[in-house]
């Protein structure tokens, strides 16, 4: 429990610390940004106007307390780019959408990766391991926008499985909108299902070399009771953390992915934000990003610490 | 242990299962009576009167019409007005409105509206901008309205294209705007999608033939064309001679203009393009036929100035030779001015235009012939809407500047003080020519002025007006009336199915 | 045991050292100039005078390539080597003071790892802007943590063993200490990441260059040509294939070493 609360502690002081430099980097350094979207006939006073609507003519704690205070509500203010549009409203859109292709990634790569690491890591002969670790490695290498392209072309141009750029989202239609990202999805989950294998079978192989499992093969034990008794069980484990740093790759992988496949998902909305310099907007959706990256690792963290208690950090 | 491979097993091959039965339910085709434009650029704003970027024009043309609205020949007719009549000394326009028109909430067109919208069209656009001459509008009844003008102005009635909005709209202008075109406003998703249903009421009788458009943001070029012959979108505009190609037989290609004028604009305050000898140099490295050749397999139409060839009555054809590509000249030039060895610069290209790129790169290629180094800079559009347009910090551009019917659209940017002489460009000559034009009212006379202007800009050698690209649109075979407007406009209230 | 032929890095130097080779050779030599343009050669087909074949621009894609390989080293090899200097320092000094300091360092790191590689690369790029040192720096930045946390688990792994501890009784100083005694002792670990952290570098250097935000043209760069290749699918395929591969090969490379590396022990 304590243990619990300390990685608690750190949670709240890295999400503190993570809303101060957002804030830093996109509230106050940028000022002109407001200047711009009024455009070529801005006279000064329509400029000190917007300022003073904008709130940017408070000092900067000030202004840090109000965002953060609105942003607790759910209030991230209004677009640049799109007059009069809320923040809120615009990522709340997309919102679903990069769920449900995170989501579909996720899935993908432990339902993948968990048999073929048992297959990989059973491999004994020398060829079979150097044949593994190419596959393994090349498919790690694989930009996942490269492979987006070929899987376009493939899927969408050739095989006509699915249409491209006709994406419905989750709200509307969620089999249609899931049949629609598991091609995106593919495409994100490939490189790290690699990543996956090798770490498991590297886990599994460190694993067999432990004292317990000559000890179970001396008390007669099958290979395959040894194999999935224990040493599997075990070797999982620390793929649990490993899917912290997994979980924060595929929603990288997104950003670049959804716009090979014209997703309009969080990810195609923080390219043209900070593209556009739509500040608000890059700001809502990078804390956003941070906090649910930060959030999901205390969790591996806490689960971590319920499945083997032996971790002390 | 057997049941833990299985388990794997079972999810494995229902995964791989499901993918094919999944994809198999997105190909059925609909029959309804709407289509889906790709649109290159976002709308920067719905409000048709702070809308800037010419993209979102060419989509609001289908929603908002103005006292008068242009046609795709290149003049006016009326709209919201059903007559008008220009006073003798152009000093005043009066407009009868068209009986029974209304806005897509159903309300009848007043004056007062025309009054509002006019007027908030002053304030926004400035008193220094084309609509600056706007004095005031006099209702003389409920019918008829005067436009007056602080100075005789025959170019004015081509700025009341400006869009008749109600004044009752005006909280929601930007979230649900109304207007009189013959579409209105469905839907709008920033950075996704703007939908426009047919509008029952619209005054000319048969129009719109679709009953409803929707204009899909795609600003890659790659995506697009996936999408095109994925069949996702219908219409997709600007595409290069080699994007074209690669289209499957279910669309037809049409070849237009861009009515744009594409070329290298050079901050003309900066060094060494603040030499004019400097700026010949270049010109004359640039081979402007290359490009052409490159990037539309030769369709486009080399300029040589600041207008565009479709405007036939005021278009200075002789400028188009005004340079050749001329390496050896380009030398002796840059030698008189002072860099025998070259020099480096930078070129700011905008994403918004797939052939600003390729322009750019080859213009690159051609200058290190005569020892100047580019480098390329590709930024969004709209960073460079405020660093390279508003802000004028750049040393040289690859973009187009469009214009409207009024021919002095073209021409007032490039008059020393204007609030858009993006480019510094500054010749006292030129703006005295251009103040005789303006006030000019034989058109003939008129039309002498603009080609005197043409010339002066391609003898300064103001930029490096390169070509008015060909505009290759994309369009689903089944669609037919597709039309090209000399400005920005995608009309879709022409664009009807084949029976 | 016996003893193994260590394939895997002899494989890997073998592909990296022809990489790097082909990326020097590409600053005084390619086959064509890599900006050069011809009409004719437009979209050619990959023949025995142009083996990869010719863009869009007629441009031999075989040179460009050589050119976007060395790019592709410079960005990823200096992103690799400050994020591995700055971070092995740091991680070191956290990992051997320890107390306050470790934990100030080590919840900064935490905040820099919560953002995935490309997010935090795409903030910097939106500040600095894009090009190739503002890349370096960008990514160089995002490395330091991921070097930071292995150098101070090497710290503390080494801290407790004996000839630390000699040192310190010794009176050696700290700087003394981590130089003279843990570095020298830690660096296999640091080594092997090295390289996956080159890895990532490539990767991110291609995608930032896919969105159009990294290396500008007319440097040809292997993950540009790949974006501006997206278009001609059809017509051209290999203008995408052959960066496409190259990258591939590049990573696996690097990929072999590392697996090499750690297999030394």
């Amino acid at each position: 429990m304590r243990y619990i609360l300390k990685k608690l502690l750190t949670l709240i002081v890295a999400l503190l610390l993570i809303s101060i430099v957002v804030f830093l980097a996109f509230s106050v350094l940028p000022a002109d940004a407001s200047i711009a979207k009024l455009g070529q006939n801005a006279t000064p006073e329509r400029i000190a106007a917007l300022r003073a609507e904008m709130g940017l003519d408070q000092p900067v704690l000030v202004q840090y307390f109000r965002w953060i205070s609105g942003a607790v509500r759910g209030d991230f203010g209004t677009s640049y780019q799109y007059t009069g549009t809320r923040v809120v409203d615009l990522v709340g859109g997309r919102i679903g959408t990069s769920a449900v292709l995170s989501l579909i990634s996720l899935v993908m790569v432990v339902v993948i990766s968990i048999p073929v690491g048992i297959f990989a890591a059973k491999r004994r002969s020398a060829p079979g391991r150097a044949a593994m670790t190419t596959v393994i490695h090349i498919t790690m290498g694989v930009p996942s926008f490269f492979l987006g392209l070929l899987i376009t072309y493939l899927f969408s141009l050739v095989l006509r499985w699915f249409t491209i750029g006709k994406y419905s989202s989750p709200a509307e239609d969620l089999a249609a909108s899931i049949s629609y990202l598991v091609f995106p999805a593919i495409a994100i989950s490939l490189p790290k299902i690699a990543m996956t294998v090798k770490f498991l079978v590297s886990s599994i192989r460190s694993e067999l070399h432990k004292d317990y499992v000559r000890t179970a093969y001396a008390k007669g034990c099958s290979r395959n009771r040894v194999f999935y008794g224990h040493v599997l069980k075990n070797s999982l484990v620390p793929v649990i953390t490993f899917m912290g740093i997994i979980i924060a790759e595929i929603v990288a992988g997104s950003i670049v992915v959804e716009k090979v496949f014209s997703v309009p998902g969080i990810g195609m909305l923080l390219v043209t934000a900070i593209t556009n310099r739509d500040y608000p907007v890059v700001e809502a959706v990078v804390l956003l990003i941070a906090v649910v990256v930060i959030v999901i690792n205390f969790l591996v963290d806490v689960i971590y610490q319920i499945i083997d208690p032996r971790v002390r950090l | 242990m057997k049941k833990f491979v299985t388990f794997w097993l079972v999810i494995a091959i229902v995964t791989a299962a499901a993918l094919p039965v999944f994809g198999g339910t997105s190909t059925d085709g609909e029959a309804s009576n709407s289509v889906v434009v790709g649109i290159s650029q976002d709308i920067d704003s719905l409000d048709p009167q702070n809308a800037d970027y010419a993209g979102t024009r060419e989509v609001l043309f289908n929603l908002f019409e103005g006292l008068v609205k242009a046609t795709s020949d290149g003049n006016i007719e009326p709209a919201v007005a059903e007559s008008y009549e220009v006073a003798e000394d152009a000093s005043s326009i009066s407009f009868r409105i068209r009986e029974g028109i209304t806005f897509h909430d159903g309300t009848p067109v007043t004056a007062e509206d025309i009054k509002y919208s006019l007027e908030r069209n002053a304030q926004i656009q400035g008193a220094d901008s084309a609509f600056g001459d706007f004095s005031e509008l006099e209702i003389v009844d409920e019918q008829t309205v005067r436009v007056i003008l602080s100075e005789p102005n025959s170019e004015f009635i081509y700025e009341l294209t400006c869009a008749i909005l109600p004044q009752a709209n005006e909280e929601n202008v930007n979230s649900d705007p109304i207007g009189t075109g013959p579409f209105k406003f469905a839907s709008f998703k920033p950075g996704e999608s703007l939908v426009i249903e047919k509008y029952d009421g619209y005054w000319k009788e048969g129009f719109p033939y679709l009953d409803s458009v929707t204009f899909k943001v795609v600003t890659d070029v790659d995506s697009a064309i996936n999408q095109l012959n994925a069949g996702t979108l219908d219409i997709y505009q600007y595409l290069t001679a080699d994007q074209a190609a690669t289209l499957n037989e279910n669309f037809n290609i049409l070849e237009g203009s861009v009515n744009y004028v594409q070329g290298m604009f050079l901050n003309n305050a900066v060094k060494p393009f603040d030499d004019v000898r400097v700026r010949q140099a270049v010109y004359y490295a640039v081979d402007r036929d290359l490009i052409n050749e490159f990037l539309f397999s030769g369709k486009s139409h080399i300029i040589g100035t600041n207008m565009i060839p479709a405007a036939e009555f005021y278009y200075n054809e002789a400028t188009e030779t005004t340079y050749s590509h001329d390496v050896q000249k380009a030398k002796e030039l840059l030698e008189e001015a002072g860099y025998p060895n070259g020099f480096e610069f930078t070129i700011t290209v905008p994403n918004n235009y797939a052939p600003h790129e390729g322009t750019a790169q080859i213009i690159a290629e051609s200058l290190a012939e005569v020892g100047i180094t580019a480098k390329l800079n590709l930024v969004e559009f709209n960073t460079w809407y405020s660093e390279a347009y508003v802000d004028r910090n750049y040393e040289a551009t690859v973009v187009a500047v469009d214009g409207k019917i009024a021919p002095n659209s073209w021409f007032s940017k490039n008059v020393s003080d204007a609030s858009n002489n993006f480019t510094n460009y500054a010749n006292p000559e030129y703006d005295e020519v251009y103040a005789k034009a303006l006030a000019e009212i034989d058109l003939n006379q008129k039309a002498e002025y603009y080609k005197q202007l043409q010339q002066i800009l391609a003898d300064d050698a103001a930029s490096i007006y390169v070509q008015d690209p060909a505009n290759l649109v994309a369009v689903n075979a089944q669609l037919e009336g597709y039309v090209f407007y000399p400005i920005s406009a995608q009309d879709m209230s022409v664009v009807k199915f084949i029976d | 045991m016996k003893k193994v032929r260590n394939y895997s890095l002899i494989i890997g130097c073998v592909i990296t050292g022809v990489m790097l080779l082909l990326a020097l050779t590409a600053l005084f030599w390619t086959p064509y100039s890599t900006t050069g343009m011809s009409l004719s050669l437009k979209f050619a087909a990959p023949s025995w005078a142009h083996p990869f074949g010719c863009d869009n621009y007629g441009r031999d894609i075989l040179s460009r390539v050589m050119q976007g390989i060395g790019t592709t080293f410079l960005v990823a090899a200096s992103t690799v080597i400050f994020g591995m200097i700055v971070g092995s320092v740091i991680g070191f000094f956290a990992g051997y003071i320890g107390g306050w300091f470790d934990e100030i360092v080590m919840r900064i790191n935490d905040v820099l790892n919560a953002f995935p590689s490309i997010l935090l690369a795409l903030v910097f790029v939106s500040f600095l802007g894009s090009g190739l040192m503002n890349i370096i720096l960008a990514l160089g930045i995002l490395f330091i943590p991921s070097f930071a946390r292995i150098a101070r688990s090497e710290m503390l792994r080494l801290k407790g063993l004996q000839f630390v501890q000699s040192a310190k009784l010794q009176k050696a100083g700290t700087c003394r200490i981590i130089f003279a005694h843990i570095m020298p002792n830690a660096y296999i670990n640091i080594l092997a990441s090295a390289a996956v952290g080159f890895n990532n570098a490539v990767i991110a250097e291609a995608g930032l260059s896919f969105l159009g935000l990294g290396v500008q043209p007319p440097n040809a760069s292997l993950g540009r040509m790949i974006d501006e290749a997206g278009s001609f699918l059809m017509q051209a395929p290999w203008y995408a294939v052959f960066p496409g591969v190259t990258i591939i090969i590049l990573v696996l490379g690097v990929a072999l070493i590392s697996d090499g590396i750690s297999r030394i022990e």
